[in-house]
């Protein structure tokens, strides 16, 4: 038996933050586990035939029907009488989950499906070579929101995807960040331990797609949460339940890491924009470290 | 049992009798009234199911995809839009060899908005690794599902079936229908026991990433199946001829062609008019027949040839078009005979019943006048020259 089961070996960039997060999660969660997966990098670096690292059954279908194929696994081991001891996991990126796959997961949501959500948040579509999603931030340069003399990037903030899925009235919601490794199993096992449908919604970098060092991810990553751009919230039964609390730091000590943002630091007039989004986050959730 | 049944009211008691886990659908006329009898078993606990209620066709098949990945038998239906809306999860059943039915109430395709019979939409998913069976009658309807997951679930064929009936004309026609007990089905079509299932005792991944180096592979196994198909399914056809007293040759069939020098090659509802037109014009010593296609794919091409290859004049109805080329089961008969020795001298091509227009039995005997020896190409039959009168410039 090996330690893990998301194994070694599989073909994903240095530095992955989505891989380390299904392994977090997966593990978290035991081999009693069938795991349901959208198209997207975590796919295609780990199950290129004739290899898997997956040590629980998988299952990829399409791009944006993971949350549907699931609501079936589900209902088939509810008719089989083994859905109580077994888990039901779909993982999907950002763009699979809040645009092209958000019918479907509204659908299981609604639904209430005793299925944990994954979203694997690395904010854009980084599998087919790093264009913007719904969950892109502002002011981002991707490939389809580049900069240039008419533009600063990403014109839209990240869409309030943990509000979408809370407004169902499921039973648990969350953010986490592989920054932060402990809260993600912890909220794993949190989610798994109540019956219904759960979403978790993870921050997870990605070295090529937002320009840092492939060393740095839990660095940047943990800036992100440090800076009040990446709030990690609990609701259950639609509020909100907890966050974690930080000393916020400015925006500028996470922006700088990443060649995403580089363009925003001759940009003063932008990065007050983004400041501004992190400081509607601090008040909105109560972010601040009271002192 | 002989009962006097709507059609959908039909696949919905040989489908409960087929015992499915999972049952996935959207609504969509003309389908509706079978998933809706089909909830109603479940809600009266007639049928132990999880019974999924989704937010659109590409969940609804996805669900069943799911369900069936999950080693349970499972069944969705549905028409038109639904059926092209499900496309590429109906792409990836069949390409992940899963064993599944669905039911396909045929129906027009939009532009203009139509929800009236015609076979645009499952002919347009021919080659999607699905089998498609067409039926003729509400009797053959509900037979068909019993043989469908009896082929699909077969351990050397595991490719998805779909079996189509005539929109409106099949689904909400009244007809004596003799409806086998429950034991019968039972004994004829055994619990689904998977080849492979998503199982935490013994994991599998499924539905992985098949590079250049295997890709081909995987789409030539399915059409070495496909012809597996078509030796399969008249071995089920006397299984269950056995079993229910009911014959079926399950590919083609023939009716009073021996002599023929004239045939009507068609698909479904409209075999039942065109035996009809048969009848009276061989009472007046005229020599017509048809040929009914039932398994439209695979494609029984030699069958076609063997039962057409004396018949000197053939015309081909389609109820559905391959727009700017011939019509698609005109286009297989044809090519059916492209190169062979012995074949009509004629194949000619009409196109008929779109959108729900009838086919008479006028319709029919204009076909047969239409079949000279000059071939003609997507003749279409019944159009209204007055509404083709407006001109743009
Ligand atoms: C219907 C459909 N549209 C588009 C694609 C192409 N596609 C595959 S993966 C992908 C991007 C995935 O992005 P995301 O969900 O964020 O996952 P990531 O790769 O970033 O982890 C896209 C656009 C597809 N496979 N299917
Ligand atoms: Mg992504």
């Amino acid at each position: 038996m090996s330690k893990t089961l998301f194994v070694p070996g599989h073909t994903a960039c240095a530095g992955c933050g989505q891989s380390m997060g299904a392994r977090l999660v997966i593990d978290a969660a035991g081999p009693n586990t069938i795991v349901v997966n959208n198209t997207g990098c975590l796919e295609v670096f780990s199950t290129k035939y004739p290899e898997s690292a997956w040590q629980v059954p998988w299952i990829h279908s399409l791009f944006e029907n993971a949350a549907a194929v699931a609501s079936g696994v589900e209902s088939a081991l509810k008719f089989l009488g083994t859905k109580d001891s077994t888990n039901v996991i779909v993982q999907a990126g950002d763009g699979g989950t809040a645009d092209i796959g958000l019918q479907a997961i509204s659908g299981m949501l609604e639904r209430n499906h005793d299925i944990l959500f994954v979203c694997y948040d690395n904010e854009a579509y980084m599998n087919t070579g790093i264009q913007r999603s719904g969950l892109t931030p502002f002011d981002t340069n991707t490939t389809t929101s580049p900069i240039g003399a008419q533009s600063t990037g990403n014109v839209r903030p990240k869409k309030p995807m943990p509000e979408i899925a809370a407004a169902h009235g499921v039973p648990y919601v969350a953010t986490a960040s592989v920054g932060f490794t402990q809260d993600v199993q912890r909220k794993v096992k949190k989610a798994l331990s109540i019956k219904g449908a759960k979403y978790l919604q993870i921050h997870v970098p990605c070295p090529l797609g937002w320009r840092h060092e492939s060393s740095m991810t839990i660095q940047v990553a943990k800036a992100a949460v440090e800076a009040g751009l990446y709030p990690l919230v609990e609701y259950e039964y639609g509020k909100l339940t907890a966050v974690r609390q930080i000393q916020p730091k400015p925006v500028e000590e996470y922006l700088k890491l990443q060649g995403r943002f580089k363009h925003l630091m001759k940009s003063p007039e932008e990065i007050k924009k983004v400041q501004a989004i992190a400081d509607s986050n601090i008040e909105k959730y109560g972010l601040k470290t009271q002192a | 049992m002989k009962e006097f049944l709507e059609g959908s009211r039909a696949i919905a008691e040989i489908v409960k009798r087929c015992r499915p886990g999972v049952i996935s659908a959207y609504p969509i006329t003309p389908q509706t009234h079978i998933v809706e009898d089909l909830a109603q078993f479940v809600a009266d606990g007639a049928l132990k199911c999880e019974f999924v209620n989704v937010e659109s066709e590409h969940s609804a098949a996805s669900v069943v995809l799911g369900g069936v990945a999950a080693g349970v038998r499972s069944y969705t239906a549905t028409s038109s839009q639904g059926l092209f809306y499900m496309m590429e999860v109906l792409f990836n059943i069949a390409g992940m060899r899963l064993p599944l039915v669905l039911t396909c109430a045929n129906r027009a395709i939009s532009a203009p908005i139509n929800i009236w019979n015609d076979q645009q939409d499952s002919i347009s998913l021919r080659d999607s690794g699905w089998v498609q069976m067409y039926a003729e009658d509400i009797q053959e309807a509900s037979d068909f599902h019993m043989l469908a997951y009896k082929l699909t679930e077969d351990a050397s064929i595991m490719l998805p079936v779909m079996v189509c009936m005539d929109g409106f004309i099949l689904t909400h026609g009244i007809e004596t229908v003799d409806m086998p007990r429950q034991e019968e089905v039972d004994k004829f079509l055994p619990p689904y026991r998977p080849l492979y299932k998503l199982d935490t005792a013994d994991p599998v991944s499924m539905g992985i990433l098949a590079d250049p180096d295997y890709y081909m592979e995987t789409r030539f196994a399915i059409q070495e199946t496909m012809k597996k198909v078509l030796e399969k399914i008249p071995v089920l056809t006397q299984d269950f001829s056995k079993a229910f007293g009911r014959a079926y040759n399950g590919l083609v069939e023939g009716y009073r062609i021996d002599d023929a020098e004239k045939v009507i090659v068609a698909l479904g509802s409209v075999c039942g008019t065109i035996k009809e037109v048969v009848d009276e014009l061989r009472s007046k010593g005229k020599k017509v027949g048809l040929l009914k296609i039932t398994t439209f794919r695979p494609f029984p091409a030699q069958k076609v040839q063997e039962a057409l290859k004396d018949i000197p004049k053939v015309a081909v109805l389609d109820r559905a078009l391959s727009l700017g080329s011939y019509a698609p089961v005109a286009a297989e008969v044809k090519a059916a005979f492209f190169g062979k020795k012995k074949g009509p001298k004629v194949i000619s091509s009409f196109i008929a019943g779109l959108g729900g227009r009838d086919i008479t039995k006028d319709s029919i005997r204009e076909v047969f006048s239409l079949l000279t020896a000059k071939e003609v190409s997507c003749e279409f039959i019944d159009l209204k020259p007055e509404l083709l009168k407006e001109k743009y410039e």
